[in-house]
């Protein structure tokens, strides 16, 4: 099929005529819009305002214009155009290596000049990306809806915390200790609610994410209670962070003869998340595929036929939950790590609600828009602080739009498929 | 009667809650045999086939299997022990493609490739629509995969709930022809029909359950011959 062919393509040269006009329409209207201010009395003029603007709207319109002459936007097999956001799925998928390369080139530089603020924003997204993928394993992949992950979060920020204050943990023992505290957990909420399906599961997870948070927040002796816990920040490899190293120890800015700042920690615990969100995207793809990542699926679609197929569900839907635990668990360790204190209105059910409505709005079981929902969900209320007063509305309006236009999330899911080679 | 039992249901009580379904059924299935069970709507036929499953459990009686008792088991024991079943519904995994749900069907999780082929010539089509989505296939169609699957974990006993519900009977004559290959390759055969006409004429035995008890046994032939069976079941004179 060759591209230009496709109703609705256009030569470059068309495109090109089509990005003009449309700039020279804009400029018309931008000019007497932002060119020029009252000041004072007096009116001044802003021309350059009007051309940049202008200038962003034709690179955007060649932009489209051009992908939709290649043949990207446009429904190959009907001709049809495609709605504006399936037409952005489609390009994607074919641009996936390339994409990804790029976005983790970016995800690389970005922390080095982002300053202090927004690099907090970044680890808290990264946080929320780790956190909506463990839950996704719950509730996108084996289908059980929980509205208490907020606890297994919980049980990773405190495994660090106290881990630290009586077991004197540093930040590498409490990540795998806060994990596996964070999975048995899990494994012991999934004992009781094996039976459970839909609603009567969704009502016990929350109450478990509240008796946790309730615990935590009552408990004065062990826990500090509403005071919370302070948590040391993480060293690499005996390096510290701070501005003076604990004796026999070195700090980062002396062994790399640099000023001090504190932001290396930050960057730091930002190129660490992004490791451990590598490992456990590369993780999931692989259950996927594994009997067991499709013992999930299979589950979720229909139990009593997944028993007379010999499938156990105990031992399925506990490793759902111990998984899903054990990240949200992780998560908790990092989010310790970077606020160097915990206590427990940071663990509220709102957290939960957050949590879920990235998972639902990145597409239930699908990694990449899950993803990207916990970036978006996250930098956009920062971005949007001028308008707090109508954050909640803005969240809500996009949460409904989105139900409407793309129910199935930003991705719809992606599911893992066999190879037919061998077969077909 | 004369070949050693497979499957064999000794008095078997069994109940949805508080409310009884069967009563004392006994029934026995040999080996390489084909037996069908027939009856009304609400007898209890498929509520048998899935208390051999365990679901719901038996509470009083013996389920036996080559020869051990499987009456207590769960479910997911039971089949993986040789039984497989097509339940009512047929319950493929809408979601997944056709291979994956045959995938689904050989226990462990391996790719088992030689059962695979077994049924991908039994059933070609489910060959040529392997990456299609389960729940975009007709009824038909969800009806061979739902047989194929549970012939990929190479059960010595299959249990099959009406295989011809809904089909043509282009269709019908389709899923019996597969059936009796299926038989040839070794494979016993345990099947509930309401089309009782065809299932009787494939079958070496039937029963009849009304109201949850046994009510007639005999050969497939003589039931098909039997007045009242006639009468009740085949819609003649
Ligand atoms: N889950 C259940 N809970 C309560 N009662 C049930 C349940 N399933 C079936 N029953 C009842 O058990 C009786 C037998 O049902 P069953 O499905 O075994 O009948 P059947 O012989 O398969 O009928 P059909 O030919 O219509 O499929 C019916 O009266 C039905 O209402
Ligand atoms: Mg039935």
């Amino acid at each position: 099929m060759t591209e230009r062919s496709v109703s609705g393509g256009q030569s470059v040269g068309a495109v090109l005529r089509e990005s003009l006009i449309t700039g020279v329409v804009a400029l018309l209207l931008f000019a007497p819009l932002t060119g020029v201010s009252l000041s004072g009395y007096t009116l001044e003029g802003h021309w350059q305002r009007p051309v940049w603007l202008a200038g962003w709207v034709v690179l955007g319109r060649f932009a489209f214009g051009w992908l939709r002459a290649r043949g990207h936007l446009v429904g190959r097999l009907s001709g049809r155009p495609k709605a504006g956001s399936a037409l952005l799925a489609s390009w994607i998928e074919a641009h996936r290596t390339f994409l990804l390369l790029a976005l983790c080139v970016v995800a690389l530089i970005l922390p080095w000049f982002i300053g202090k603020y927004w690099l907090n924003v970044a680890i808290l997204a990264w946080i929320y990306v780790l956190l909506a993928l463990g839950l996704n394993i719950v509730v996108g992949l084996a289908g059980l809806l929980d509205l208490g992950f907020v606890a297994f979060y919980a049980v990773g920020a405190y495994g660090y915390a106290l881990g630290f204050k009586y077991l004197d943990l540093s930040f590498w023992a409490a990540l795998p200790f806060g994990a596996l505290l964070a999975a048995c957990f899990g494994v012991m909420l999934g004992f009781p609610v094996l039976r459970m399906h839909g609603d009567y599961l969704a009502i016990v997870t929350l109450g478990f994410g509240e008796i946790i948070r309730l615990v935590l927040n009552n408990w004065m002796d062990f826990t500090g209670g509403p005071n919370g816990v302070r948590v040391p920040f993480p060293s690499f490899f005996g390096i510290e962070f701070g501005r003076k190293a604990q004796p026999g120890h070195v700090t980062v800015h002396e062994y790399f003869q640099v000023p001090f700042s504190n932001e290396y920690r930050d960057i730091f615990l930002y190129l660490l998340l992004m490791i451990v969100v590598g490992g456990l995207v590369f993780v999931i793809r692989r259950l996927r595929r594994m009997p067991l990542g499709r013992n999930w699926e299979a589950l979720r679609e229909d139990e009593i036929a997944c028993r007379s197929l010999g499938i156990q569900p105990v031992t399925v839907k506990l490793s759902a939950f111990g998984l899903g635990a054990m990240t949200g668990g992780v998560g908790g360790v990092f989010f310790a790590a970077s606020q160097g204190f915990v206590n427990p209105t940071s663990f509220t059910f709102m957290e939960s609600a957050h949590i879920l409505a990235i998972v639902i709005l990145g597409g239930m079981g699908s990694t990449a828009g899950v993803i990207a929902a916990a970036v978006i969900l996250t930098v956009l209320p920062e971005a949007l602080r001028d308008f707090a007063e109508y954050r909640g509305l803005l969240f809500g309006c996009a949460m409904v739009l989105m139900m409407v236009w793309r129910p199935r999330g930003l991705m719809g899911a992606r599911r893992a498929r066999f190879d037919r080679s061998g077969v077909a | 009667m004369n070949r050693p039992a497979i499957l064999e249901l000794r008095g078997v009580d069994v109940a949805h809650g508080r409310t009884p379904v069967l009563h004392g059924v006994s029934l026995t299935v040999g080996r390489g045999e084909i037996v069908t069970l027939i009856g009304a709507n609400g007898a209890g036929k498929s509520t048998l086939l899935m208390a051999i499953f365990g679901l719901p459990s038996v509470s009083r009686g013996e389920v036996w299997f080559d020869g051990q008792p499987i009456t207590r088991l769960p479910t997911h024991r039971v089949a993986r022990l040789g039984l497989a079943q097509v339940p009512e519904g047929r319950r493929i995994f809408p979601g997944m493609t056709v291979l994956e749900n045959l995938v689904m069907g050989s226990m462990v999780g391996e790719k088992d490739e030689a059962a695979l082929a077994r049924i991908h010539a039994l059933f070609p089509l489910l060959r040529e629509r392997g990456g299609q989505r389960a729940g975009t296939l007709s009824g038909g169609e969800q009806q061979m995969l739902a047989i194929g699957r549970a012939l990929m974990s190479r059960p010595r006993l299959l249990l099959l709930d009406e295989p011809s519900l809904g089909l043509a009977p282009l269709m019908i004559r389709r899923i019996f022809q597969a059936l009796r290959e299926i038989v040839a390759e070794g494979t016993t055969l345990f099947l509930v029909e309401q089309n009782a006409n065809q299932a009787l004429r494939l079958a070496d035995r039937g029963y009849v359950l009304a109201n949850g008890r046994i009510v007639l046994e005999g050969s497939g032939l003589a039931l098909l011959a039997d007045p009242e069976v006639r009468r009740a079941y085949l819609g003649g004179h």
